[in-house]
């Protein structure tokens, strides 16, 4: 089992990316769990929300307070929430940033492993708008590799209708620009 | 074939609904059942269900109107949350009174105050003796088949009872999981169109609801009584009718590795499945727990229970409710009484967590069986204990 | 032994306790708790129905040639009708013993 927790400020879909990812895994077979960390929404604030993939049943509804894999949608996070708390030994940490490793782990003190995406330019330029829970969507599964990127067609498709052209162009594009 | 989907639980408890071909749905949204509410005004709106959906404007309002639909015949529906169910409280005694097969589920929310929309059981509870056939559901699966096994039962011409289908709000309703969905042909096997015993009709006039003087009440409570301490033979059927049909099987009291254990936690609703990782890492480490919990909560399977707990030492009753006052929380009260005589009895220690969206993580059951282990052994524990609440 | 007042056994109530007998409250005759009941003069009354109208309990009802006719087994003598009536032409008179 793969426990997933996207931090991300409210507005910015991070619950919308966990339904997403969970969907697709659900099609490809597997069981998954997608909730949010319920709470009053209000546009701006920090929120959080899960993703669990497994091959088997789970059987857990605990929150994921020990994730293998954190994503940050939005890089002014890290100045306020400690994104690796819990994290795995082995975890990882996927952001959205537009500055390189070196002045990140610098800056912020992160010690895990990490994947970096410029997600907001290339939501700025295939979306036009900063929104960028698709495009982080494509470095999570690069990152990750827990479910096929094709997978991703047919629920982004069911939610953005005309707009899943654009959402599945960011999320391709961050796909090959993960590192 | 059924088909299994990924979907919001909310979203599948409509389409349960909507799979019964419900004729009337009178309900209010509230938080966190919105979804329920939503999709199926949806469903009404889009015209893929033949349905009334009556938006009142509140659920004094709905359960009134549940009431009059099934009075006059139609298989109805509803849902709501703590403080929706509380302002539906007067007549939610009524449904069971006058015999109306209502079906609702309860997507169930700490009542306040402080105020607070998230999960517990304490709107359910406050509603403990209020006539009605009264599931949990564990899962989403859970919430789908329950619903469909809550219009068969109601509408039995044995029970004509109402039904509420407890699921955890958020922790069920709010999240994306599988679930294999029955189709509205599928389930018709299942399910036949309801044909009530007694209608409101102004061509035949009969009166519903009359005054019940000293002189008759006792006789019509007792009618009540009767038939929903009745109606679990009819539950049992269903169920096993169910898993005859769709494979998955339900009883009233569900068992999870039981068998030698000193320990049996006991729980309800969707922190079982929690509880049953607890068990198993437990197991692992050679410390002999097993898990039960109760599916159906009213009628209580007082015999099933007995049964269920023979041999065992002792039970952990994990409560998610506080009965203010009564040293204790509800369901471990139950349990308490249902024993109360029973030959070989185990040491019953209750445990009180998960209140107002408070998780109750995995390491919490693994202190709780810790704690019921040293009680017994200890021949005593405390009347109950709080878990996780903070001294200072 | 307890003293038992219930008028009907639990097993013979209907279904939620219903009357499936349509109008069988018309046999119970309220009447008998009257103490004084209405007498209409017919001399005085303009056929304005307000009697008709404003009676609890319906014991009135109209007659062919449009006077209104009184119906004492379910009338409880409340006076209503004769402090309705714009003529004073009802009059409540104390019934015999």
């Amino acid at each position: 089992m793969i426990e997933i927790r996207v931090h991300g400020r409210g507005g910015q879909g991070a619950v919308t990316s966990t339904e997403l990812m969970a969907l697709a895994a659900i099609n490809e077979g597997k069981y998954a769990q997608a909730f949010p960390s319920f709470g009053p929404e209000r546009r701006g604030a920090p929120v959080m929300a899960f993703v669990r993939i497994a091959d088997g049943p789970i059987r857990t509804r605990e929150k994921v307070y020990q994730p293998d894999v954190v994503v940050v949608l939005d890089p002014t996070i890290l100045k306020i929430v400690d994104v690796t708390a819990g994290l795995k030994r082995n975890g990882m940490v996927i952001l959205n940033t537009s500055k390189d490793e070196e002045e990140v782990r610098k800056t912020f003190g992160i010690k895990a492993k990490m994947a970096l995406v410029d997600a907001t330019s290339i939501a700025m330029k295939q979306l036009g708008r900063p929104i960028t829970n698709t495009t982080m969507l494509g470095a999570l599964i690069k990152a990750s590799g827990v479910i096929d990127i094709k997978s991703m067609e047919t629920p982004l498709k069911k939610r953005f209708g005309r707009i899943a052209e654009k959402n599945l162009n960011a999320m391709r594009e961050a796909y090959e620009q993960a590192q | 074939m059924p088909k299994r989907v990924g979907i919001e639980v909310s979203l599948a408890a409509s389409e349960a609904a909507c799979a019964a071909d419900v004729d009337v749905i009178a309900a209010d949204p509230v938080t966190p059942q919105t979804h329920i509410v939503e999709h199926l005004s949806e469903l009404v709106a889009d015209g893929e269900l033949d349905a009334e959906f009556m938006p009142v404007e509140s659920e004094h309002s709905a359960m009134s109107a549940c009431i009059g639909a099934a009075a006059a015949g139609a298989r109805t529906f509803t849902a709501t949350s703590a403080p929706g169910l509380a302002l539906m409280h007067e007549i939610v005694f009524i449904a069971p009174s006058l015999r109306t097969p209502i079906v609702m589920v309860v997507a169930n929310r700490a009542l306040s105050g402080p105020i607070s929309i998230w999960n517990d059981h304490s709107d359910i509870m406050a509603e403990r003796d209020c006539g009605w056939i009264q599931t949990f559901a564990e899962n989403g699966q859970e919430v789908f088949d329950l619903i469909i096994h809550a219009f068969r039962v109601a509408e039995d011409p044995e029970v004509l009872l109402p039904v509420i289908v407890n699921m955890d709000g958020f922790t069920l309703s709010h999240v994306i999981e599988p679930i294999e969905m029955l189709s509205a042909s599928e389930v018709s096997e299942y399910l036949k169109p309801y044909n009530p015993q007694m209608v409101l009709d102004p061509r035949e006039p009969i009166t519903m609801g009359p005054v019940g003087v000293p002189e008759m009440y006792t006789e019509a409570r007792y009618q009540a009584e009767s038939v929903l301490n009745g109606s679990k033979k009819v539950i049992v059927k269903a169920w096993k009718e169910f898993a005859k049909l769709y494979g998955r099987s339900y009883k009233p009291i569900e068992t999870y590795r039981t068998e030698g254990a000193e320990v049996v936690l006991m729980t309800m609703g969707s922190v079982t499945e929690t509880a049953m990782t607890a068990v198993d890492r437990m197991r692992e480490k050679g410390i002999e727990v097993g898990l039960m919990r109760f599916r159906l909560w009213r009628p209580f399977p007082v015999q099933e229970f007995r049964r269920a707990v023979k041999g065992i030492k002792a039970l952990a009753v994990v409560d998610r409710a506080i009965s203010f006052g009564a040293q204790g929380g509800p369901v471990c009260s139950k349990v308490k009484s249902a024993l109360y005589g029973a030959p070989d009895q185990p040491q019953v220690f209750g445990f009180i967590s998960g209140l107002g969206g408070r998780d109750i993580t995995v390491e919490m059951f693994e202190e709780i069986v810790k704690k019921a282990i040293r009680y017994a052994t200890k021949g005593k524990g405390p009347m109950y204990e709080l878990i996780g609440v903070r001294e200072r | 032994m307890a003293k038992v007042d219930a008028i009907t056994g639990w097993k013979d109530l209907e279904i939620g306790c219903a009357i499936i007998e349509p109008g069988s409250s018309r046999r119970l005759k309220t009447g008998d708790w009257r103490s004084q009941r209405p007498v209409t003069d017919r001399d005085e009354c303009i056929k304005c129905g307000l009697c008709w109208i404003y009676c609890p309990d319906i014991v009135y009802s109209p007659t062919r040639n449009g006077y209104f006719k009184w119906n004492g087994d379910y009338c409880k003598g409340c006076g209503i009708c004769a402090h309705e009536c714009p003529k004073d032409a009802i009059t409540m008179v104390m019934e015999g013993e």
